[in-house]
């Protein structure tokens, strides 16, 4: 089965002749589903999204008709729904096309979500340094409004939502939804703690909050319009729908590929659609989904359970692109920002790199992942520099252990998986590393580096 | 009330724990003890230290029939959480399953105490907090002995000056937060806050602004290590070598629960004591200092007699020779104890003297500085001294000295010379002046008795809320001075001239509590005091607003449903 692209959610993107303006829109029957779906009683709405069995496309894979029915609508107080458009996941890059290139699909999108939840306010949260797409949206609302799809009384339907867009200040753990919400309520990018924190019933200023991912939110309106059964049957049973694959790295041709879910495998991605490894090299891993899943050696071999009991042996680029694959090799899907490495990159270095951006990401909350990620970074770094120990590797294998699955929030262990995976996966390269270090010119190079220690 | 309660099992013993708490609370409750450094009782759950982290579990169920599993053994199957979680951020739950000593839990608090002390300056003998440092505590507990961090420290600001009382050091601070919440908290605005992200994060002030507050002194009473240390105490006196002794504030008549912590005879500096009834974990920065009234300067040390000193039991013998003369007045105050009160009563009755009172006022916070700036008002309603809230000044006293119907005044502590005493109402009377400190009174009364001030006694007092404290003696008074109690029962048995038997506080607080029926039963209060009877003092118009735990209108019900809460 050779790859192709279904492009479903990027149906208009890179089009010739499209615009983002709300006219060109309106002229492939833009915001004919926001219409139906105002008029359309909520409960109905929401059986539908469960029924698509839709996973959230934020990296987390939750299904959205859950995150919906946990909504508490019997506290009285006022829902809101907000967007995660803090898209700053290192390989991740595909909402920025969305919000740059259509950014009615997400309004409307938004404005289906709201009435479907009975919000009266919604709030998109977009990353700090998309200067431009906060411009796009903030137009592109202008005019949504002035066509009567935004504001009061939508479509004629009595019902009213506003949508605000509030500008991240370049954090990372704002993509975290309660970290989010806490910087969207004004104050630093902390995430809460669950219990009691839980956005469907404390979320934004304590009031149930729905946060949906941007390329969760187009989905709506293809559900509410196709009916949840149709989306459920397209692609994987579990995870159904496409994904927008970001593939970023040293393949020929990187770039963003819309794929129905389990359509085809790893390999066929990164050969077939995104041309290989550049010529004359060997690919040598994957990190398959944003920076924070575990990597994949491409030469590794994985037993799976097949669908009728049996296991089977299979190999990295054999993995199906959906969740459950993933998860059943290991890892995640996470936010289908795919990093390739090939033989010329050196693990070391890359890990290096991943640790130095979560030790200056980390918000410094709880314990662990503040003292941890920059602790990590450092041991890495070190060993860059040419100051490594053999004890390192086990140092670092001890810090992130010790970091997983001990703090508020899930970065704690995105922060850690990198790590513990590249260790797991290459011992032996750090081990080289450290081991060349120190019988070659290790001397020579601490005295040119004393400095550093100084 | 009936509190409800819940069956949970902590490290496989079944115990009965309140309903409603926290894991934390829950296991501290049956002595088990779970570290934590952001967690505090009074404070919103942060749940960022993660040094309570301990595992959880519900008894299993089945999915479809939601019948309760069984192990292969018959009893029941527990699913624990995979992740551990905070103990301080998890409420108890009928049937939870909690385990806070097992190697992964051990494993977890290592962990932390390895990360926090990464970047924490190793500087614990030349700061103040060791000795009562949890890092340093617990370090000793979970630490490592070797460190395996080889990388350069974070250097932070240090020795930041915070309103002219605090000293701040961000290296020292494990962001735990909990000045920051406090203040958001507590004193209602945002005064300390974090700068910077990840192991960079700084703890500071908003700069410019005034971020002042009498009450910022308790973040240094809050913070678990010595990141803000206050400045008064700063490197006086190594907290080992201080004595702690349990007292109440005698600012106001809120009735704060301290510590007083001394050494040879010095205090050193005052600390809020935990009633949450009462002042919950804080006091006001202003009531950390009232023991410098008591320095040595402005102590009266000597007995006088018409301004030449003399001997303490001369002075004494003095005083009860003039009182025999009779047209006598007593003025009391409201630092004394409801037992020396309580025997003022006696000799008032015995000499058939009438007893003036003074009102102190000030300013209501309306958190724990009163209005009532004396410990003990409530007490001499108790006793019986007062019947309505007496005046700001004693010119009614002052008037009946000039109309010749008063030849002897005893006074004690108030200073009438500024209370409407003209310095021709001295040579009118005789005026015998009892107090621990100098003042214009004492310069030129007849005669001048040294008593002890408020830290040197012990006794009780009844606060605002009708609730009666004790206090104890925190250091040693000065030779030549004289207790108010064994002067007043001195005095007593000579004017009454028969055996009354009361030669010690103990016996003279066993007859007060039984002669007074609102007293009955307050020989031994605990520590967090006893709220007594008031419904007789209903009417009477006390100065103070509304404040924590305490209403106006209804003092008892509001601090009875604190108790009850707290039980």
């Amino acid at each position: 089965m050779a790859a192709v692209q279904t492009r479903i959610i990027y149906e208009h993107i890179d089009l010739e002749g499209w615009n983002a303006s709300i006219e060109k829109y309106m002229s492939v029957g833009g915001y004919g589903i926001l219409k139906n779906t105002v008029a359309r009683p909520r409960e109905e709405l929401c059986a539908e999204m469960e029924k698509s069995k839709l996973r959230g496309r934020g990296g987390a894979g939750f299904p959205t008709g859950m995150k919906w029915k946990f909504v508490d609508r019997k506290s009285g107080k006022p829902v809101y729904l907000v967007c995660n458009a803090d898209e700053s996941e290192p390989g991740t890059c595909k909402d920025r096309l969305i919000i740059y290139q259509d950014p009615h699909k997400l309004i409307e999108g938004i404005m289906c979500t709201a009435y479907a939840i009975n919000a009266k306010q919604a709030f998109i949260y977009i990353r700090g340094e998309y200067t431009n797409g906060y411009r796009i949206l903030i137009n592109a609302i202008a005019e949504a409004r002035a066509k009567g799809f935004v504001g009061e009384n939508i479509c004629g339907s009595g019902y009213g939502c506003d949508i605000t867009v509030c500008r991240g200040a370049g954090c990372y753990v704002c993509g975290e939804e309660t970290g989010l919400i806490s910087s969207l309520a004004g104050g630093r990018a902390y995430p809460r703690i669950k219990p009691p924190y839980f956005p469907a019933a404390m979320g934004l200023y304590d009031c149930p909050t729905v946060v949906n991912n941007v390329e969760t939110l187009c989905w709506v309106p293809i559900v509410f319009k196709e009916g949840g059964e149709a989306v459920s049957k397209i692609g994987s049973p579990a995870d159904p729908g496409t994904h927008i694959w970001g593939v970023s790295g040293l393949v020929q041709k990187p770039g963003r590929y819309e794929i129905v879910s389990g359509a085809c495998t790893l390999g066929e991605l990164l050969y077939d659609l995104c041309g290989g490894p550049l010529p004359g090299r060997r690919l040598k891993a994957v990190i398959p989904g944003g920076s924070s899943m575990k990597i994949l050696k491409w030469d590794e071999k994985f037993r799976v359970k097949q669908p009728d009991g049996s296991e089977k042996e299979i190999r990295t680029e054999d993995i199906r692109l959906d969740a459950q694959s993933f998860m059943a090799c290991g890892t995640a899907l996470g936010s289908c920002g795919v990093i390739v490495m090939d033989n010329t990159v050196d693990i070391v270095e890359a890990l290096a790199n991943l640790n130095q951006f979560y030790a200056h990401e980390s918000c410094g909350q709880c314990t662990p992942c503040r003292e941890g990620t920059l602790w990590m970074s450092r041991i890495t770094r070190r060993i860059c520099e040419g100051w490594g120990r053999p004890e390192d590797v086990e140092l670092l294998m001890s810090v992130a252990d010790n970091m997983c699955g001990r703090t508020i929030c899930a970065l704690g262990e995105g922060a850690a998986w990198p790590t513990q995976s590249n260790l797991g996966k290459f011992k032996d390269e750090y081990c080289e590393k450290i081991r060349r270090q120190q019988t070659m010119g290790g001397q020579a190079r601490a005295d040119n580096n004393a400095y550093r220690l100084i | 009330m009936e509190k409800q309660t819940v069956n949970v099992n902590i490290n496989g013993v079944d115990c009965e724990v309140l309903a409603g708490q926290n894991v934390l609370e829950a296991c501290r409750s049956v002595g088990v003890e779970i570290p934590y450094f952001c967690y505090h009782p009074n404070l919103q759950v942060a749940g960022s230290c993660r040094m309570c982290l301990i595992y959880t579990g519900m008894p299993a169920r089945d999915r479809a029939t939601g019948e309760l599993l069984k192990n292969d053994d018959g009893t029941v199957k527990i699913a624990f959480a995979p992740k551990p979680s905070i103990a301080c951020g998890t409420k108890v739950a009928e049937g939870m399953h909690i385990i806070t000593n097992s190697k992964e839990v051990e494993n977890c608090r290592k962990a932390v105490i390895e990360f926090l002390l990464l970047n924490h300056p190793l500087d614990c003998p030349i700061c103040d907090k060791a000795g009562e440092c949890k890092l340093q505590e617990y370090a000793h507990k979970y630490g490592n002995a070797e460190s395996r961090f080889v990388e350069n420290k974070n250097v932070k600001p240090k020795r930041v000056e915070v309103a002219g009382k605090i000293i701040m050091d961000s290296e020292r601070c494990i962001e735990c937060s909990r000045c920051i919440r406090f203040c958001r908290e507590f004193i209602g605005r945002d005064i300390f806050g974090f700068t910077k992200r990840g192991s960079k994060t700084e703890i500071s002030v908003y700069p410019g602004g005034d971020n002042d507050s009498n009450y910022l002194l308790n973040v240094v009473d809050g913070c678990p290590v010595g990141a803000l240390t206050e400045k008064a105490f700063r490197f006086q006196m190594r907290t080992w070598f201080l004595k702690a002794t349990k007292s109440i504030c005698a600012e106001s008549s809120a009735g704060v629960n301290t510590r007083v912590w001394s050494r040879e005879g010095k205090i050193y500096r005052i600390t809020p004591r935990r009633n949450q009834a009462v002042n919950e974990t804080w006091m006001s920065d202003s009531g950390r200092y009232i023991y410098r009234r008591f320095e040595q300067k402005n102590r009266l040390s000597v007995p006088r007699i018409d301004s030449s000193p003399c001997e303490l039991q001369y002075a004494i013998d003095r005083c009860m020779e003039i009182m025999k003369l009779g047209n006598i007045a007593i003025v009391a105050n409201a630092w004394q104890t409801v037992e020396e009160q309580f025997v003022i009563a006696e000799l008032a009755k015995a000499c058939g003297a009438k007893v003036h009172m003074v009102s102190h006022l000030g300013e209501d916070d309306g958190k724990l500085v009163s209005a009532d700036r004396t410990p003990n008002m409530r007490g001499a309603f108790v006793t019986g001294l007062v019947k309505e809230y007496p005046k700001a000044d004693l010119r009614g006293l002052a008037e009946s000295v000039r109309a010749g119907e008063v030849k002897t005044v005893l006074c004690f502590r108030e200073d009438l010379n500024d209370l409407g005493f003209e310095p021709k109402d001295f040579k009118a009377a005789n005026i015998i002046y009892c107090g621990a400190l100098e003042n214009s009174t004492s310069q030129i009364a007849k005669i001048c008795v040294p008593m002890r001030g408020e830290f040197e006694k012990y006794g009780m007092w009844i606060n605002r809320q009708f609730r009666i404290q004790r206090f104890e003696k925190a250091v040693e008074a000065p030779k030549d001075t004289i207790s108010d109690i064994s002067f007043l029962l001195t005095v007593l048995r000579d004017v009454s001239k028969q055996s009354f038997a009361m030669p010690s506080i103990s016996e003279v607080r066993k007859r007060m509590c039984a002669e007074i029926p609102a007293l009955k039963g307050c020989e031994n209060v605990g520590d967090e005091g006893k709220l007594i009877d008031a419904s007789a003092f209903a009417d009477i118009d006390f100065p103070e607003s509304d404040a924590m735990h305490y209403t106006k209108k209804n003092p008892q019900t509001e601090a009875s449903a604190r108790e009850s809460e707290t039980k």
